[in-house]
C-alpha cells in the first residue's frame, strides 16, 4: 500500500499529493512519471513526478480534477493509501549539455517543469522558466521556481492578472528570435506544446515536449500511449514520454486523448451522484 | 512367484471401447452474453468413463508429448480407481498449475496426438481429465487441497522476473526444490497474459487466483508493482537485494501493428490493449469500474491465432452486432486452435478469410471501416505454409466502427535497460542455452522473453527447466 503523506490544494482544481513509495524515490529523474490505481476498481493511469525525496522516501505528484479518478483521488487524505504506485517509468528527460534553455510550464505541466528546470540548473544548464496559465491563482509552483537559480523566470496569464497577458508562445518567440536560447523543453497540455513547437520551427530551436496520451499499463505491453513523430508509431510509456516537438503529430494526440470523452463524463457524473461529499 | 507389477493390489484395468466423451458446453447463444467459461467440467462419472477407455500403455507414448512430462498414465489411472487425491499429486509432481493447463494446452497436438488410440481419430480427452483433476483439487477446502512436498530449505534465494506461465512454472518448481522465492510482476496483480490477456470465458480468473494461492501456501512471495527495467535493475537483484539466482519470465511485450494508414485513429486497438482493459481492469463492468473500453457495434479483428480469436470473442460478448476475423491466409494456416475456431465461428465472428488490410479509414479521429485486398495462396514460404498474394485490384472495405490487430509482439525495450549486459538476439529476446541459462552467472530466462510468442504450456515447460538448471547451478556450479 502506498500511504498519502501529504495533500495541497493548490488552486479550485489542482492538487499536490505525496505518497510514501521509498523503493520508486530512489530512482527517480526528472521527467519521469509514475502510473497509479487509487483503489481496486480503479483505472490505470500516469502522473509525471513533480518532486520526490529518496532519503525521506516519499514521492509527489500534481493532478488537477478533470473526471473520476482524479475526483477519487482528492477525496484522499493524508492517511489514506493508494491501491498501487509502480515506476518510474518512461525515460528521463534530458537535462545535461543544452547550453541555454527555456522551460515552459503551462497549466498543470508547471509540476512537470519544475523537476525538469531544477535538473537542468543543477546539470549547469542557463535556464529560462517561462510559467503559464489562464489567470493568477491558477499559477502553481510559482514559489518553488523563484528559488530555483535561473537565469529569468516570467509569467505569462491569458487573462494579465498575473505577469505579462497573453500567451506562452509570446515571450518564447522573443527569445527564440533574439538567439537567446539554444533549446526548448516545452509541458503543458497538447495545444500548448503544439503552438511552442510552431513558434520555435521558424527560428530552428530545438524543442522537446513531454507527452501525456493515455496509456493502461505504462511498461509497453498495449500502445494505447501511441503517437506518430516523424511519421512512425512510437509508444510514449517507453519510449517517451519526451519527443521532438518539431516531429510530432499533435492532431493525432489530442484526437487520441479525447477517445473516452463520453465515457469519462458518464463515469464521473456517476461517482458525482453517489460521492458523500456531494450529497 | 511372478514379478510384482506396480499396480499390484489393484484390479486389472479393462479398457472400455466406448467412443470419447464429449465436453459439455453451455450453448453459443448463452455464451454470447456473458463472460462465464465456455466449457462445462465433466461430471465424475463422465471423468471415470473417460479414463477407463485409457489403454495404460506399457510404453506411454503420451508422456513425451507433454511439454513438462506428466506422467499421464499413472493419473489416469488414479481416476480409474476413484483415488483423485493421488491423481492431483502426480500432476502437481510436474505441473503445479493443472487446472490452468487442463484449460488452455493445446493437449491435441502435445499429449492427445502421441495416444495410441489418435491412430483411430478418438485419443482419450487427457486435457479434460487434467482439468476435471485440476478442479476437483480446486474445489476441496484449502487444507485438504495438495500441497506438493517441498524439499528442505536451501538456504538460496530466487528471483523470478514475471508472474506469468513460465514465472509461475519457475517460481512453483524452485520452492518446490527448497529455494526461497520472490516473484516480482510489474502489474498490480499476478499472472500476466493468465491474467490480463486469456479472457475469463476461456479461463476463469477465480482458478488463476487458486493456483497462484497455492504457490504463495507452498511459500513463494509475490511482489506486484515492480518492473525490473524501473522499480529494480537486474544488477540489484542479484547485488543489494541479495538473491543468487534470477529467472527472466518477462513475456513478448510490445504488441506489433500492420504500419498501415490509418493505425491510430480511435477504435483502432492492439489485442494487448483490448484484452488487457477488458481482463485486467474489467472493463466489461464499466462504470462499476473504472477503465472504459471503446464497445464497437461492428468489429474487425486482424490475424489468426489465439490471441485473435480470444479478441473477436470478447468483443462478440460485449455487445458487437457483427464481429469479423480477417486473415490474409485460410483457416487451414491458421495457427489458433482449431477448438477456438469452433467456438468462435458458433458464437457468430464471421471469417473473412484470404483478405489483407491495406487501410483504415476514419472520420473525424474515428473508425469508419478497413479495407483488405483479396489475397489467393501461392508458393510454400520459409514457414511451409502457402504465401498469400496480394490479387491485383481486388481491394474493398469492410464497414467497421472498431479495428483490433492481433499479428504478434515483439521483443520489450525494459528488458535491455534491466540488464545492459544480457545478451539478446537482433530481435531483442534473450539468447539462453537449451536449459535457459543465459551469458550472465546465474540469470536464466525463459518463455516468450526467449522464443517470442509462444503457448503458455511451452512457457511453463521452459521455466520448469530454467528451474532445475537453475537448482543445479545453485548446488554445485556456482
Amino acid at each position: 500500500m502506498f500511504e498519502v503523506v501529504h495533500k495541497r490544494q493548490l488552486s479550485d482544481a489542482v492538487f499536490e499529493m505525496g505518497v510514501r513509495a521509498p523503493r520508486i524515490a530512489g530512482k527517480i529523474r526528472a521527467g519521469q512519471f509514475l502510473i497509479l490505481r487509487v483503489d481496486e476498481k480503479g483505472e490505470r493511469i500516469p502522473l509525471t513526478f513533480s518532486d520526490w525525496s529518496a532519503e525521506e522516501g516519499w514521492v509527489r505528484f500534481i493532478f488537477m480534477r478533470v473526471g473520476k479518478t482524479t475526483h477519487k483521488l482528492s477525496h484522499l487524505e493524508v492517511g489514506d493509501s493508494l491501491a498501487d504506485a509502480v515506476g518510474p517509468l518512461g525515460v528521463p528527460t534530458r537535462v545535461d549539455g543544452l547550453g541555454r534553455v527555456a522551460v515552459v510550464g503551462g497549466g498543470v505541466g508547471a509540476a512537470v517543469a519544475y523537476p525538469v528546470a531544477r535538473a537542468m540548473t543543477e546539470a549547469g544548464s542557463d535556464v529560462t522558466v517561462i510559467l503559464g496559465a489562464r489567470t493568477a491563482n491558477l499559477l502553481i509552483l510559482r514559489e518553488e521556481f523563484e528559488v530555483l537559480p535561473l537565469h529569468e523566470l516570467l509569467i505569462v496569464t491569458d487573462d494579465g492578472s498575473a505577469g505579462e497577458k497573453g500567451l506562452v508562445t509570446a515571450p518564447l518567440k522573443r527569445l527564440a528570435a533574439s538567439g537567446a536560447i539554444d533549446h526548448v523543453m516545452a509541458i503543458g497540455p497538447a495545444i500548448m506544446m503544439k503552438f511552442c513547437a510552431e513558434t520555435t520551427r521558424e527560428f530552428d530551436v530545438p524543442t522537446t515536449v513531454s507527452l501525456n496520451p493515455i496509456m493502461v499499463d505504462g511498461t509497453g505491453m498495449c500502445g494505447a500511449c501511441r503517437v506518430s513523430v516523424d511519421g512512425v508509431t512510437r509508444f510514449a510509456c517507453v519510449d517517451g514520454p519526451d519527443f521532438d516537438g518539431h516531429a510530432v503529430d499533435f492532431e493525432e494526440l489530442m484526437s487520441r486523448q479525447r477517445v473516452y470523452t463520453e465515457e469519462e463524463r458518464e463515469a464521473d457524473a456517476e461517482y458525482l451522484r453517489e460521492c458523500e461529499c456531494h450529497r | 512367484m511372478p514379478p510384482v507389477e506396480p499396480s499390484a493390489g489393484k484390479a486389472r484395468h479393462k479398457p472400455s471401447r466406448v467412443p470419447r466423451t464429449p465436453m459439455p458446453e453451455r450453448s453459443a447463444s448463452e455464451r454470447r452474453e456473458d463472460f462465464d467459461e465456455v466449457t462445462l467440467v465433466y461430471t465424475e462419472e463422465q471423468a471415470r468413463t473417460e479414463a477407463a477407455r485409457c489403454l495404460q500403455c506399457k510404453n506411454a507414448t503420451c508422456i513425451a508429448g507433454c511439454p513438462v512430462n506428466i506422467d499421464i498414465k499413472a493419473f489416469i489411472r488414479h481416476i480409474i480407481d476413484g483415488d483423485y487425491a493421488d491423481g492431483v499429486a502426480v500432476l502437481k509432481e510436474r505441473n503445479a498449475l493443472p487446472a490452468m493447463c487442463g484449460r488452455v494446452c493445446p493437449q491435441e497436438e502435445q499429449c492427445e496426438i502421441a495416444c495410441v488410440l489418435a491412430k483411430k481419430g478418438e485419443p482419450v480427452a487427457i486435457g479434460r481429465l487434467e482439468r476435471w483433476l485440476g478442479d476437483y483439487d480446486l474445489a476441496c477446502k484449502l487444507e485438504e487441497r495438495c500441497v506438493p512436498q517441498v524439499a528442505p530449505a536451501s538456504g538460496f534465494r530466487c528471483a523470478v522476473v514475471g508472474s506469468g506461465p513460465a514465472g509461475l512454472a519457475c517460481a512453483g518448481e524452485l520452492v518446490r526444490l527448497g529455494h526461497s522465492v520472490t516473484v516480482f510482476e510489474s502489474l498490480h496483480a499476478p499472472g500476466g497474459v493468465l491474467t490480463y490477456g486469456i479472457p475469463e470465458f476461456r479461463l476463469p480468473k477465480a482458478v488463476v487466483g487458486a493456483e497462484i494461492d497455492m504457490l504463495v501456501r507452498m511459500g513463494v512471495e509475490i511482489v506486484t508493482d515492480a518492473v525490473i527495467g524501473a522499480t529494480y535493475s537486474l544488477d540489484e537483484l542479484m547485488g543489494e537485494e541479495g538473491f543468487d539466482a534470477v529467472f527472466v519470465g518477462s513475456g513478448a511485450g510490445l504488441p506489433m501493428f500492420l504500419g498501415i494508414p490509418g493505425e491510430n485513429l480511435n477504435g483502432v486497438y492492439s489485442a494487448n490493449e483490448f484484452l488487457t482493459r477488458v481482463n485486467l481492469m474489467r472493463a466489461y463492468e464499466f462504470p462499476a469500474a473504472d477503465t472504459p473500453v471503446w464497445r464497437g457495434r461492428k468489429v474487425a479483428v486482424v490475424g489468426g491465432g489465439n490471441v485473435a480469436m480470444d479478441a473477436a470473442r470478447t468483443a462478440v460478448r460485449l455487445g458487437a452486432e457483427e464481429v469479423f476475423l480477417v486473415y490474409r491466409r485460410t483457416e487451414d494456416e491458421m495457427p489458433a486452435r482449431h477448438e477456438e475456431v469452433v467456438h468462435a465461428r458458433e458464437e457468430g465472428v464471421e471469417f473473412k478469410m484470404l483478405c489483407s488490410p491495406v487501410e483504415i479509414t476514419g472520420r473525424e479521429g474515428f473508425v469508419t471501416g478497413l479495407v483488405a485486398s483479396r489475397m489467393e495462396l501461392g508458393e510454400p514460404d520459409e514457414s511451409g505454409r502457402r504465401a498469400p498474394v496480394c490479387v491485383m485490384g481486388s481491394d474493398f472495405e469492410i464497414d467497421c466502427d472498431t479495428v483490433i490487430i492481433a499479428v504478434g509482439t515483439r521483443a520489450n525495450p525494459l528488458l535491455a535497460k534491466a540488464a545492459p549486459d544480457l545478451e539478446l538476439s537482433s530481435r531483442g529476446y534473450v539468447l539462453t542455452d537449451e536449459e535457459g541459462g543465459t551469458n550472465l552467472p546465474g540469470v536464466f530466462a525463459g518463455g516468450d522473453i526467449v522464443t517470442g510468442s509462444a503457448t503458455v504450456i511451452l512457457a511453463m515447460g521452459a521455466g520448469k527447466k530454467s528451474a532445475g538448471a537453475m537448482d543445479r547451478w545453485l548446488r554445485e556450479g556456482r
